[in-house]
This record gives C-alpha cells, structure tokens and sequence, in this order.
C-alpha cells in the first residue's frame, strides 16, 4: 500500500493527470458531437413553419365551437353564451387547482381559445359539441382519466394539475382570428 | 474435400465447433431441472420468430400517417400470407410476454437472481425494459386509434419530469404532438431494439454459462453427479416445450388472432377523437395500475408544499415497479435461494403472484370509483413485497434443512415416491 502511494506520488501521478485530462477531453468532444444527433431529433424547421394558422370564427353562434389544428394539435374555439361567461367569472380564485381569472384567459369574454389537450397525459377532452358530456363544472369533460374542466376551460377536478393551455393568438378583424 | 478437414481448417482459424460443443452439447446442466427453465431458449425462439416476421412485414410496410394504416390492411388483405405473418407478429408480442413473465417469476420462485447470478439477473431486468419499449413502439406503427392514442398518453408520461418534462416531449415527438416524425423514429427504433435485445440476450446466455442454471433446490452443483450434459437431455425437452408452445401460439394465431387486441386499433387514428376507454395492451396492465394508483401529491405533510406531483410520481411509481427488479439481489439476501426450502418466502411469493395479477385487472378497468382503491392497496402491498417483506425475511425467516447436493435431493425424492 505505501509503495504504491510512493510510486503514485512521483512518476505516475503525471501520468494519470495526463490520462484523466485527456479522458475529459475525449468525453467533451463525444458529448459536443452527441449534439447535432440530439438535435436532428427536435422539431424540422417546416414543422416549426407550420406555426400559425387562420381561422374565420364568422360562422358561430353562441353555444357552439369549432375545432382547428394548429402544429398538429387541436385549438377549441368556443364562442361563449352569456350563462357561461357568468359561469366563468363568478369563481372563487380559492376553489381553483390552478388559480387564473377568466378574465386573464380570454381576449374578449365571448370567445374561449384554448388547447384541446388535457394537461393530465393529453387526451382531447369532450366538450366541444352541444351534445357531448360537459363534465360536472359545464364545460369540458376528459374521458381518460376523469379530469372535468370549467367553461374557461380550467381544471376543476381529476387528475390534471393545470387549465387547459391558451395559444398565442389576435383578433386579425371581428371575424378572424390568428393563432401562433 | 471431406467434411472433417474442412471442419479442421474453419476450426483452426474460428474455433465455433468447439465453442458450439462446449455451450450446447456436453455443457454440464443440473440434472434436476422442471419445466419452469424451459421459458429461457422459448424467449430466445419467440425472439427470433419476432425478427423474422417483423423484417417481413416491414418490406409492405410504410412509416407515414397518410398511408401506415392502409399498409398494415393491405398486408392482411393483399399481401400473400400477410396476414399470417401479421398475425404471427401480433401475437407473438403477446406471447414473448407470457413467457418472459413466466421466465422471471420462475427466478423469483427459486432466487436465481442471488450470487453468482446478479448480472445475469440485471442483464434480464434492462432486456425486460427494452422489449417492453419495442412493443410499445411497435403497436404505435399501424396507427389505429389506440396506436395514436397510446403513443399521446405514454409518451406524456415524460411531461411529468420537474423543469425538463415539455423539452423531452417536444424531442421525443419531434414536433408538437404524436405526428409523422414520431411514427417515423418508431418504426427505426422498434426496428432497432431487437437487435440490441439480440445482443443483451447473447451477454445473458454467456453469464449464465459462466456458473451454470440454478435449479428448483437452489443448490449450487457441486460434481458430476448433479448434473447431465445439456444435449440430449435439455435439447430434447426444450424441443418438447417448444412443440406444446407452438399448440398454443397456432390456436391464437388461428382461431383467436384478435383475441388479446383491441378493437379501437382497428380504427384509423384521428388526432380530434380521443376513444373513451384508453387501455394498453395486456402485458402492461399491471404497470399501468401502479401509474394510476398514485392519483395525490406527495408533499410534506400539514403543509402546502408538493415535493412530487400526482402525475410525477405516477410515473416514478411505474418505472419503480419494473426497476426494483433490479434491486432484488440486495432486497432478499436469505442464505437459501429456492422457496422450497423457505415455507414463509413460498407463502409470501403467491401472495404477491396474486397481487400481480390483482393489478392487471384493475390496469384494465376505468380509473374511478372502487377500482381507484383496489389499485392503490395493490400498488402498496407490491413495494411492500420488496422494500419491507423480503428483507424482514431475509433476516428472521428460518429455513427447512438444505439437501447437501443436488444428487441428494434426487435420489430422497425417488426413494420418497417409491414407498408411496
Ligand atoms: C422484440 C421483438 C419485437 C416485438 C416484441 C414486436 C412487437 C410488435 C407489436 C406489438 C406490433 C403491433 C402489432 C399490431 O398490433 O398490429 C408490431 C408491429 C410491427 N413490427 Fe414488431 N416487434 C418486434 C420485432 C420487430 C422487428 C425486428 C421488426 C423488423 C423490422 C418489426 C417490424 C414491425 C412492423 C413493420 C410492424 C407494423 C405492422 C403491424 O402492425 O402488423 N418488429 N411489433
Ligand atoms: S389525459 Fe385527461 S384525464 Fe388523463
């Protein structure tokens, strides 16, 4: 044991400094090239060209709502009834899992954008349709694992942790909406 | 040339004859095996058979969302035995579970997991990873509805990962949901990880013949007498294993090929449409449970703060399940391996096959009302098994005596049935 120690203090100590940095080195460069390969995985720059769509909202009445796919995904566009939007507004912040005001969800109070994704593992939630099954807070019910969303489109109760997720969009003029 | 001097010179220059000779002819196995070691070289046929149909079907195959589904019908209606191949291909994933379950129940039972074979036992725990993600890929590839939505739910799972969870998915996907480019990297990987599967089943198979199977008395073979050569007396019973094998894989593949399907991949995958009743395949049930049961935040109690979130640690409950496996070596370390000379172990393991089976039942039923509760009890009671159970027992079970060889053993269970 004290040999060894002995011996590693002198000649193979830098020796195994050499090894240990030149190991390092050899590491980094594995790792930088790893990266091109990484990101060879990661959206194509025309799937990210995909990225905004238009939509003409001139159809719908209140009550109804339109679904679009925007990168793949579907947008719920609803245009509210005045019971809903109440609905919407007369919550308790503290009855909410993920406390946000209705008002900072929507644009204009009639209209609901929001992704049709549940937060919980992505199903698309019912809702949509007059007919389909709103859930116990009237607005949208996942079928997967229970989740039930409010008219803003808010987690109320199931398994997923957030509301349902607004886009990034603007009112092009009174009928038309851009999203993305 | 005579066939001996052409063995000779390949010999000379690859000595395969005698590595061939050495590992599958005179290779020294304990005379006592059952039925329960026939599991392993059954895995490795159906593994081939996998391979096989697999490169079949993917020459009719095309990895695109516009025609994967239409490929997948045209195989079963136009291609010549297309759909048999389908068939065989469908079914066998099916299969290669039963047995691969079999396979690592049969450890359990006899604790062939404890040394010399921890490695060899890992080595199964990562194999058991990699075809559980190839057959999840694999299913995605027809694009029916539950391909499509399997694919979104699993692969969220990911989401649930704190700060980096989004990022994965977007790279797993390569875009911003289950689309072309995801169904494309699918197909290459469920391509792939067979052949990783190949290679980690080659490095199991040289493990174990480093000190050889165990058998039902856990006993370490100790000379000659313990054991037989592997052929003819494995071989045969392996070939024997094998043909009540095919009898059974012919009847799905024959009279019940849709059997263990589900009806909804029959549907063409819509994107718009979540089906109502997402379920996995068969083979998952029991891991999907165990996602399900962990439905509360895990916080530090009579405050506010979440350290893990349900959906989080549903996740790390899941692959816990599967990974604790791989911990087992150092969870039991009872001296005796097999449970038949450990009455309360043997108790305790029906215990939790039942448990096991428990979960896969409710893996299949909706997650509300009592199924939410059965789950969680079986969820429990299964890392109760491996974190609390097994080493309590480890520590205070008394074992029955141990036959002092192999040799031993066999000869009392003669004498035994001869005086009944
Ligand atoms: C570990 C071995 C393998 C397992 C467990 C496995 C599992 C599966 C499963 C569960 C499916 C879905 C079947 C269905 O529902 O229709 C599938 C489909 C498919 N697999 Fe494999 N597979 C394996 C190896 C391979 C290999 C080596 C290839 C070679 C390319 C391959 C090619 C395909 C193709 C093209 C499909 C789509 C056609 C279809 O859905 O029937 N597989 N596989
Ligand atoms: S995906 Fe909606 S509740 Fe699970």
């Amino acid at each position: 044991m004290s040999k060894d120690k002995k011996d590693s203090n002198s000649e193979t100590s830098r020796r195994d400094f050499l090894n240990m940095t030149g190991s390092a080195v050899g590491a980094v460069g594995v790792a930088a090239c790893a990266v091109p390969f990484i990101q060879s995985m990661n959206p194509a720059a025309d799937t990210l060209a995909l990225a905004t769509i238009e939509v003409d909202i001139s159809k719908l009445e209140a009550g109804q709502g339109m679904t679009v796919t925007w990168q793949g995904k579907p947008v719920f566009i609803k245009r509210r009834t005045a019971q809903e939007i109440k609905e919407a507004r007369n919550v308790d912040l503290k009855d909410l899992p993920d406390p946000e005001k209705d008002e900072d969800r929507v644009q204009k109070e009639e209209w609901l954008v929001a992704i049709g994704i549940c937060t919980h593992l992505g199903c698309v939630p019912l809702g949509q349709k007059p007919t389909d099954v709103h859930g116990d807070f009237n607005g949208y019910f996942c079928p997967c694992h229970g989740s039930h969303y409010d008219t803003s489109g808010r987690i109320r109760r199931g398994p997923a942790p957030k509301n349902l997720a607004v886009p990034p969009y603007e009112f092009v003029n009174n009928t038309t909406i851009k999203i993305g | 040339m005579r066939w001996q001097q052409t063995k000779d010179w390949i010999e000379h220059r690859l000595p395969i004859f005698s590595f061939l000779d050495k590992e599958l002819n005179k290779y020294p196995a304990p005379k006592n095996l059952n039925y329960m070691w026939n599991f392993g070289s059954l895995a490795g046929i159906i593994l081939m058979i996998m391979i096989a149909t697999g490169i079949f079907l993917a020459m009719h195959y095309t990895p695109h969302v516009d025609h994967a589904f239409n490929s997948v019908e045209r195989i079963m209606r136009d291609v010549n035995y297309g759909w048999l191949i389908r068939y065989i291909h469908t079914n066998g994933a099916s299969m290669f579970f039963i047995v691969v379950y079999l396979h690592i129940f049969r450890g359990l039972y006899y604790g062939s997991y404890k040394a010399p074979r921890e490695l060899l036992w890992i080595m199964g725990v990562v194999i058991l990873f990699l075809m559980m993600g190839t057959a999840f890929m694999g299913y995605v590839l027809p694009w029916g509805q539950m391909s499509f939505w399997g694919a979104t739910v699993i692969t969220n799972l990911f989401s649930a990962i704190p700060v980096i969870g989004d990022d994965i998915v977007t790279l797993l996907w390569g875009g911003f949901s289950v689309d072309n480019p995801t169904l494309n990297r699918f197909f290459v990987l469920h391509y792939l990880f067979p052949f990783l599967i190949v290679g980690l089943a080659g490095l199991h198979v040289i493990a174990l013949h480093v000190h050889g199977s165990n058998n039902p008395t856990g006993v370490e073979k100790k000379t000659k007498k313990d054991t037989v050569p592997f052929h003819p007396y494995y071989t045969v019973k392996d070939l024997f294993g094998l043909g009540v094998f095919l009898i059974v894989f012919a009847l799905f593949i024959f009279y019940a090929p849709n059997y263990l399907g589900h009806p909804d991949n029959y549907i063409p995958a819509n994107p718009l449409v979540t089906p109502a009743h997402i379920v996995p395949e068969w083979y998952f049930l029991p891991f999907y449970a165990v996602l399900r049961a962990i439905t509360f935040d895990i916080g530090i109690p009579f405050t506010d703060i979440v350290l893990i979130e349900a959906k989080f640690g549903g996740v790390l409950a899941m692959g816990g399940a599967v990974g604790i496996l791989a911990l087992l070596p150092w969870l039991d370390t009872h001296p005796v391996k097999s449970a038949r000379y450990r009455p309360t172990f043997r108790k305790f393991f029906w215990f939790f096959v039942i448990d096991a089976l428990v979960l896969g039942w409710v893996g299949g039923k909706p997650a509300e009302g009592v199924y939410i509760y059965i789950g969680q009890a079986a969820t429990a009671y299964y890392f109760f098994h491996f974190l609390i159970l097994l080493p309590y027992l480890s520590r205070n079970e008394q074992a029955m005596p141990l036959p002092a060889s192999i040799d031993d053993a066999v000869q009392a269970r003669k004498k035994y049935g001869a005086k009944k």
